[in-house]
């Protein structure tokens, strides 16, 4: 079987003019892009410095469409790339040159809303936000909210397993997705998971979430909706540095609370929220927000004594969120961040490593000291509670090596995570830019084996084929003997 | 010396054995007993070994060897699922007890796969933590063993299922390879996401070495309410409107028999004065009959085990949507009735319930494929965990939808010569 490395990306597989008028049979004209200012737009992905052109894109309505697009591509051995709303992080929508791009963008009606079973079944181009709003009438919500939730897609969610500032209690996008209409990367139709929970097999919707697109497309989605809680009070408390308020957040934790969310900020990313959005935060070295929900009296009961922890980590201003507006504006100033770097820097880099918890003084300081040495200034915004950090790398591009050094530096930071315990990316998704890293944070076994179940799917490696792994495996090779991962071997990391 | 016997000498004096001998010690390897059978299959060897090394390296010799392996932690689900195809070790992961790292400033525990599920809830306690989840028989089931069935309790309602709790894994392969997948962080999507896949896979693509878990905190306090319902129209009017409401209740229950009126069962866990508040809140829902507090109903479950003869009882776990709790509780008591069975069912707010028939075998036999059939037709499944020896043969599975071959293309990659619990998975995986 002709299913090499290179036969994926060029060579064999050319989209030629007969192929471009059977797709167009497919997708109608309007279902079609292939002029070059048309696909200017779809070169990119919300990582907007790696762009590649590709030869078409694709806009299906049905899961019909989808299928023969991809039974085309599996017969001619194309390679495609799923897209969502395209504002990934990470550059997993980035188009493979030659490639094609299936855009879901008009998939997107909302198929089904059961309140009895409290079940929601979309098309994966339905927006994140959308969902809550289709519900809201009767107090329930989509938990999962990325920052991008008012424009990013639900097949998009999917492929990221994406989070937001409330996975903390309410859980991921896999946590919330209870079954997939997948088209494989053969063509085939296949359901995993369902509207009952424990369908019998194999978790392979589990699986499928946060596969990054190489498994195949997501056409229909059965999401779980949840009741509002009764109350949220969002607490702000202003801290000297961001020590102090770590602190803070470990005695919450050890106090055995559970909040909806606990967010972090550092200086710089203040001012950066400050100028954008005026959300009116103290201006402070280290801001936290606390969010709680649930029943009133427990909020009001859990709430003191968040309020108690805060003093006594030193916090000298305490806030707590008096209506609707004042919680919603709080929210703002957070949500903003990365897009307020804008205000204080022409350039930046957003990394999303995650850490335990306790780590945090020490992986700090040590950007603290990067920052330092390679004179490029660092904002932080963390989703404190479970450790993910996302370091704001400032730099201007304008200044000749100045980007090369704050990507160095982005890297030497997810370093620092992996070294801390933790992982490379909390939510972004590793896809184009981080791939190089994974072998840095899993030994040569473990990735052989995530790709031993990519091979399952997708033997042809037609799906999104260059992203996420650091170097592609032939799904007709023999897997290897394990080999002890080099941090295992100086002792420095163990078997995770 | 009868066949069986002879063959059991020979497996314990062949070259693999000795292989096996000189890797883990002669202290750790033993031939099967009768009591090592797995539904009337009964293995060769039964090995132990110490390490996860070790482990892989048996599971490699015997991939090698062409023998058909059966991973076994407390031993108390080996009849769940269908009777292996084949069987010839068990690899029991009893000597694989350790609590790597229970991590409390960062609610993770790090633990291997022998462990017991009690012995790890005790270490957790000591610093006011859990493992969120209400297995069967927590004193003998493993980490490995409650992950590979999957089994979870009345807290999945809260606190999600095992899949929800598990943030990493390291799986032993039939070729040997120790892999890892997911992290020591609860957030953290990097590469596919195997603790999931591995998590009620029965031990069929990998044997499950060790795992990292979220911790969530003891609760400070807690409070159980039972209510009574005279009908089950009524059960799920009362289980609807606690689901819709704003209540933030840890665990909801219905239990139904055909002896009995259906009873609920809530579980609230919080401060003191959010308790009162939540309770007050209950008892002002409308239209909802009295109630009052209890204990040890959580236990229900585990109770439906506590039969008296395992020649006559069947146990299935049942999947429904939960908006068809009253038409399936009484197609459970027509079918039951029509064919003079005994019947208990325990149905927990998610949807997902167990459900135990008692009575003759051939009428039990019936029954269960004609419950499977509506289930399977309502979306649902029934999945069955105990049986009669002497029932017919019946799938313990059900129907295994479009996925099946892809499922079976991942066993293929993983375990390409079916060397794991061969045929004790769904579509004869």
């Amino acid at each position: 079987m002709p299913d090499t490395a290179d036969s994926r990306v060029s060579g064999e597989g050319l989209v030629d003019a007969h192929i471009l008028q059977e797709l167009r049979s497919i997708v109608g004209e309007r279902g079609l892009i292939s002029s070059p200012e048309g696909l200017h737009t779809y070169e990119c992905d919300g990582l907007t410095n790696f762009r590649v052109m590709p030869r078409a894109v694709l806009l299906p309505t049905s899961t019909e469409q989808v299928q023969a697009i991809v039974r085309l591509c599996h017969r001619e051995k194309i390679p495609f790339v799923a897209r969502g709303s395209g504002t990934g992080l990470s550059g997993g929508a980035l188009p493979v040159e030659n490639g094609l791009v299936i855009s879901l963008a008009r998939m997107n009606h909302i198929l089904e809303v059961d309140f009895l079973n409290a079940r929601v079944i979309v098309e994966p181009g339905v927006i994140n936000l959308d969902v809550t709003g289709r519900v809201q009438p009767q107090e329930y919500f989509y938990a999962p909210d990325p920052s991008s939730q008012s424009v990013c897609s639900i097949g998009g969610n999917v492929a990221e397993n994406s989070g937001g500032a409330h996975c903390l209690k309410y859980g991921f996008t896999t946590t919330h997705v209870l079954g997939l209409e997948v088209v494989l990367p053969d063509g085939s139709l296949v359901h995993l998971g369902g509207k009952t929970l424990d369908t019998p097999g194999y978790d392979l919707a589990g699986v499928f979430v946060g596969s990054e697109g190489t498994l195949g497309i997501a056409t229909k989605v059965i999401l779980r909706i949840v009741k509002r809680p009764e109350c949220i009070r969002t607490l702000l408390a202003a801290f000297p540095s961001t020590n102090e308020a770590g602190a803070a957040v470990s005695g919450i934790i050890a106090a055995g609370m559970l909040p909806a969310a606990i967010e972090m900020m550092d200086n710089l990313a203040i001012q950066a929220a400050e100028a954008a959005v005026h959300a009116n935060y103290p201006n402070c070295g280290g801001l936290l927000l606390v969010e709680l929900d649930g029943p009133s009296a427990e909020v009001e009961a859990l709430m003191t004594h968040v309020n108690e922890i805060c003093l006594s980590n030193g916090a000298w201003e305490i806030r707590v969120a008096q209506s609707d507006a004042e919680r919603a504006l709080v929210w703002k100033g957070r949500k903003a961040a990365f897009a307020a770097m804008g205000r204080i820097s022409p350039n930046y880099i957003v990394q999303d490593g995650v850490i335990p918890r306790t780590a945090l003084p020490q992986v700090m300081s040590e950007i603290a000291r990067l920052s330092q040495e390679t004179g490029l200034r660092v904002a932080n915004v963390f989703h404190a509670g479970d450790g993910n950090l996302h370091p704001l790398v400032l730099y201007d591009r304008r200044i000749p090596g100045q980007e090369k050094a704050a990507e160095a530096l982005s890297f030497k930071i997810l370093e620092l995570c992996i070294a801390a315990g933790g992982s490379i990316t909390g939510e972004h998704g590793v896809g184009e830019e981080k791939k190089k890293m994974m072998s840095k944070m899993f030994a040569e076994p473990d990735l052989d084996t995530m790709q031993r179940v990519r091979c399952a799917f997708d033997p042809l490696q037609l799906s999104n084929p260059t992203k996420v792994f650091p170097t592609t495996r032939l799904c007709g090779e023999k897997p290897g003997e394990y080999v002890p991962h080099p941090l295992e071997s100086a002792g420095i990391a163990e078997r995770f | 010396m009868d066949a069986a016997i002879k063959s059991q000498s020979a497996a314990i004096h062949s070259p693999f054995c000795s292989s096996i001998i000189a890797l883990l010690g002669p202290e750790h390897v033993r031939p099967a007993s009768p009591a090592d059978a797995v539904s009337g299959v009964r293995p060769k060897l039964v090995v132990d070994p110490g390490t996860e090394k070790e482990l892989a390296e048996v599971l490699r010799l015997s991939n090698e060897a062409g023998l058909a392996v059966i991973p076994r932690g407390g031993g108390t689900k080996l009849r769940w699922g269908n009777p292996p195809s084949r069987a010839d070790l068990i690899l029991s992961t009893a000597r694989l007890d350790e609590i790597i790292e229970h991590a409390w400033a960062d609610l993770t525990v790090t633990v291997q796969a022998g462990c017991t599920i009690q012995r790890l809830q005790e270490t957790l306690a000591q610093h006011g933590q859990r493992l969120a989840l209400d297995p069967l028989w927590p004193e003998k089931t493993t980490v490995g063993g409650v992950l590979s069935t999957n089994d979870s309790g009345g807290l999945r309602l809260r606190f999600g299922a095992l899949r929800d709790l598990i943030i990493g894994v390291t799986i032993a392969l039939p070729d040997g390879t120790l892999a890892s997948s997911g992290g020591k962080v609860v957030k953290n999507v990097a590469g596919y996401d195997l603790p999931k896949l591995v998590t009620g896979a029965l031990g069929t693509l990998g044997v499950i070495t060790r795992a990292v878990f979220r911790l969530h905190p003891l609760p400070r306090n807690t409070v159980s309410l039972s209510i009574p319902t005279s009908h089950v129209d009524e059960t799920q009017r009362f289980v609807h409107a606690v689901q819709d409401s704003k209540l933030a209740h840890a665990a909801l229950q219905s239990r139904f028999s055909g002896e009995t009126q259906p009873i609920s069962d809530i579980l609230f866990e919080g401060t003191e004065v959010g308790l009162a508040a939540q309770e007050t809140q209950l008892r002002n829902l409308s239209g909802l009959p009295s109630l009052s507090k209890t204990a040890s109903v959580w236990t229900a479950r585990q109770d439906l085990w506590g039969f008296s003869d395992p020649e006559s009882t069947a146990i299935a776990k049942v999947t429904i949507l939960p908006s068809n709790l009253a038409r399936m509780i009484e197609l459970f008591e027509r079918t039951a009735n029509a064919s003079q069975l005994r019947w208990r069912a325990l149905i927990y707010a998610t949807g997902i319930g167990w459900l135990r028939l008692e009575g003759a075998v051939e009428p039990l036999h019936r029954a269960l494929g004609l419950l499977r059939r509506e289930l399977e037709g309502q979306g649902g499944s029934l999945v069955l965990l105990h049986r009669p020896q002497k029932m017919p043969e019946f799938d313990a599975w059900g129907n295994a939808g479009d996925s099946l071959p892809l499922q079976r293309a991942v066993k293929q990659r993983l375990d390409p010569k079916s060397t794991l619990n061969p045929g004790r998975f769904g579509g004869g995986i």
